[in-house]
């Protein structure tokens, strides 16, 4: 994925986006916003602790390698991890009752949960139980799966003996064979990439039409084929991830992004496209966090209380979250 | 008063002659897509069905692609781009570039909007390469990088949006000689280059693989615009 190497041309057409891009970031009146959030980057030292930033770029030991699905057992068990693979990349097909927005598991981790640096499975299996500071207390992995769907998935958590959690489970651990429990596998979450200056929503705004619109289109709505099928996840609006998600932080958004997209050419952006890309996706209104105690400040102070988290804050006039459509499957 | 009166004559033909021009125009402009597809546009480009059929079902033994049913705007980027020399193609730049505008998305228009059944190929594929093809267009081959086909062509490789054409039912010799063409650098024309990155990592063996499984398939239903993001 790393050997892509950008033509002369594209270059060329770098220096002058980016002198273009610096011209405009310097003629454009910054709000008081983005001021706040750049000293606040400044200082803090670890922005979002969730477990979905934790591998280092820089690190070149090779990734563990899952088995193949030829090595999945012909038994009851082999059954339980077929589905549960199935649920991974057709979660709107099998798991539905739990699911509220356009989005399928394998949408952030990557060859259905099996590609190194996309939040691949059998890193996070062998990682739980484990205190988040998420929810301040010790979770297991199950509660870790319900968290996917309560967030990610805008949608309402499996019971822990819910067949789709056994299925999702036997998964995770099929692919965390052979892999060292409590080991923090290269590999693991998204590149947690060096932080940024600052963020630049407007330079995030040209990223994101140069290099995202053309499959996830310019509204961050995503693109279905014509039976519906969602092809291309919508990123933003009432069918994405709600406030409550990972990718809702933007240092997790940024190390995703500058791992894998855009699809097919990871590693190909810069460091300060991914940030302020993400930054700008980042910045759009999305479904409520399911914890929204009815106040956006109190609940940005309770759980969004960071500068790469722009839940709570304005942009464009607008307090995110003030709009937001509400969390979980809609009737 | 007797040169108002002569100019007057002179007065209604120029009114008769501005008022006939517009028709005049539009009538020359009103590029006919059957005709063109049909016919040629009586200038340099012959007619589109000698090679692709008559309702753009294609030659598949001959790799002349099925244009039916493919989305207007992407065979008008394609007609741009062999007039533009993008897509590097010594049959078809002199016909693009002998085609107006006006006539690029007339014949657009008509082969995107025909429906027709495909033509068989004569020579099928064993089942084990159709096989072999379909676990890379669906799951991909990550150890290099590449992802499924079918996650931008969507599910039985039925098409997405006006960027990510239709893949079923498409010719395989067509297939394979676009796969070649974004390795050698004869088809440029892809956007952010992601076809260029992704033929460079197939070899030939998945290349003729995935080639033989979307012809295999059945050509899609006719398109319908569905909301972004929306569900069946």
């Amino acid at each position: 994925m790393s050997e892509h190497r950008p033509d002369p041309r594209t270059w060329v057409a770098g220096v002058v986006f980016l002198g273009l891009a610096g011209f405009l970031g310097a003629t454009l009146p910054r709000s008081d916003t983005s001021e706040k959030v750049e000293a606040a980057i400044a200082k803090a030292d670890n922005p979002v602790s969730s477990d979905a930033a934790e591998s280092p770029k820089e690190s070149l030991k090779p990734a563990f390698r899952p088995p193949g699905d030829d090595e999945i057992p012909k038994n009851e068990f082999g059954d339980a991890v077929r589905l549960g693979e199935r649920i991974f990349h057709d979660t709107q097909g099998n798991a539905r009752e739990f699911v509220g927005n356009s989005l399928q598991c394998a949408n952030c981790h990557l060859d259905s949960g099996r590609l190194a640096s996309a939040a691949p499975l059998w890193a996070a299996y062998v990682a739980y139980p484990a205190y988040r500071s998420k929810n301040e207390h010790v979770n297991t992995f199950e509660e870790r799966l319900q968290g996917c769907f309560l967030y990610s998935m805008n949608g309402k958590a499996p019971a822990a003996n819910d067949k789709v959690m056994v299925a999702l489970e036997s998964y995770a651990y099929f692919l965390a064979k052979g892999a060292v429990i409590g080991a923090d596998l290269p590999g693991r979450g998204y590149p947690k990439l060096a932080k940024p200056a600052k963020l630049d929503y407007a330079h995030g705004q040209q990223v994101y039409a140069a290099k995202c619109a053309l499959c996830h289109g310019a509204d961050g709505q995503g693109q279905s084929a014509a039976d519906g099928s969602v092809v291309f996840p919508p990123l933003w609006g009432p069918r994405s991830f709600n406030w409550g998600a990972g990718m809702s932080s933007i240092t997790n958004a940024a190390g995703f992004i500058s791992a894998n997209m855009p699809f097919s050419q990871g590693n190909t952006l810069t460091d300060a496209e991914a940030w302020d890309v993400a930054s700008y996706m980042d910045s759009q209104e999305r479904p409520q966090d399911p914890r929204f105690s009815g106040s956006v400040a109190e609940t940005r102070k309770l759980h969004h209380d960071s500068p790469m988290d722009m839940y709570g804050q304005t942009v464009d006039g607008v307090v995110l979250g003030q709009n937001s459509p509400a969390a979980g499957p809609r009737p | 008063m007797a040169r108002t009166r002569r100019m007057r004559p002179v007065v209604l033909c120029c009114f008769v002659l501005l008022l006939s021009m517009p028709i005049q125009a539009a009538t020359a402009h009103a590029a006919d897509g059957r005709q063109i597809a049909s016919g040629g546009n009586g200038r340099n480009a012959p007619a589109c069905s000698a090679c692709h059929g008559a309702q753009g079902e294609g030659q598949p033994d001959a790799a002349y692609p099925r244009l039916a049913g493919l989305d207007s705007a992407y065979l008008i980027e394609q007609l741009d781009a062999f007039a533009d020399g993008s897509r590097d193609n010594e049959t078809m730049a002199p016909i693009a570039k002998a085609l107006t505008p006006d006539e690029r998305q007339a014949v657009a228009k008509f082969y995107a909007g025909s429906v027709t059944p495909k033509i068989e190929e004569s020579r099928k594929a064993d089942d084990k390469t159709i096989a072999s093809g379909a676990a890379l267009a669906n799951r991909g081959d990550w150890s290099k990088g590449l992802p499924g086909c079918g996650q931008c062509h969507g599910p039985a490789g039925q098409g997405v949006g006006k960027t990510f054409p239709q893949l079923a039912g498409q010719s395989a010799g067509y297939i394979i000689s676009q796969l070649k063409g974004w390795k050698d650098g004869k088809r440029t024309n892809d956007p952010l280059h992601l076809m260029t990155g992704i033929a460079s990592k197939l070899n030939d063996d998945q290349v003729a693989a995935v080639a033989a499984y979307y012809a295999s398939l059945p050509v899609a239903a006719a398109p319908a615009a569905m909301p972004q993001g929306s569900k069946p």
